[in-house]
């Protein structure tokens, strides 16, 4: 469950990203990071499946759950880094032009 | 259990290389400069080694950063030394150091090959001919 909602984490944002006009909202960031943490659940999911077989696929519901929560708070927590890595190389310079406004006042 | 260590520390010697190969390609471009001022330099249609390099890293070091947390879910790592949980008990930490042998490898090897796919992928898109404005609208 945290992989499939992990991949459709990373499509979304590539589709995002081949969309773009520009690359101000850096989209490069997210694509990068839930490809890379797609990929590596996968060799575990491989694993997984050696392990359990067909069973893999038929997860308790309590499990599945968990690892729903778990993979939908991977995904905030993948928004929140691509976020801060956003503002804070502020590529359109809203941040720096909204403080200096601050500070004038 | 500490899987994602094996993609850290790939990662790193990832990013220290493609930071050194950079630091090559700039120096090797300044001499370029120096050499062919005159004559037109010709454009490469790859993307340089470092841009690729450090694709790889980012794609290590998101990972990582996103199973790290997964492990911290889980309990197996810990904000207080040893940090992993794993590191307490011999029979754990052989455990540990069998899964990041086999789970680990494994995952730092897909990563590696996906991008090498892909950075072969990305040089053949390079090296397609320019599209016409028209063409491209249509």
């Amino acid at each position: 469950m945290t992989l499939l909602i992990c991949v459709f984490a990373a499509i979304i944002a590539t589709v995002k990203w081949y969309k773009r006009k520009d690359d101000t909202l850096m989209l490069g960031i997210p694509c990068i990071l839930f490809w890379g943490a797609s990929l590596m659940w996968l060799g575990d999911a491989i694993f997984g499946y050696a392990e359990d077989g067909a069973a893999f696929f038929e997860p308790e519901a309590a499990e599945m759950l968990n690892d729903a929560y778990l993979g939908l708070s991977v995904v905030a927590l993948g928004l929140i880094l691509w976020l801060a890595i956003l503002l804070i190389k502020d590529p359109k310079g809203i941040v720096k032009a909204s403080l200096k406004k601050k500070a004038e006042q | 259990m500490a899987c994602f260590l094996v993609s850290t520390a790939e990662a790193i010697v990832v990013t220290v290389a493609a930071k050194i190969v950079k630091n090559k390609e700039m120096s090797e471009e300044s001499l370029k400069l120096e050499k062919n001022a005159e004559t037109e330099i010709k454009q490469e249609k790859k993307l340089p080694w470092s841009k690729k390099l450090m694709i790889l890293a980012y794609l290590l070091w998101g990972g990582a950063f996103l199973l790290c947390y997964e492990h911290i879910w889980h309990g197996e790592v810990v904000p207080w030394f040893p940090f992993l949980t794993a590191m307490n008990d011999p029979g754990d930490t052989a455990e540990m150091l069998h899964e990041m042998g086999t789970i680990g490898v494994t995952m730092a090897v897909i990563v590696t090959v996906v991008w090498a796919v892909m950075m072969i992928v990305a040089d053949k898109i390079m090296s397609r001919p320019e599209k016409e404005p028209e063409k491209a609208a249509a």
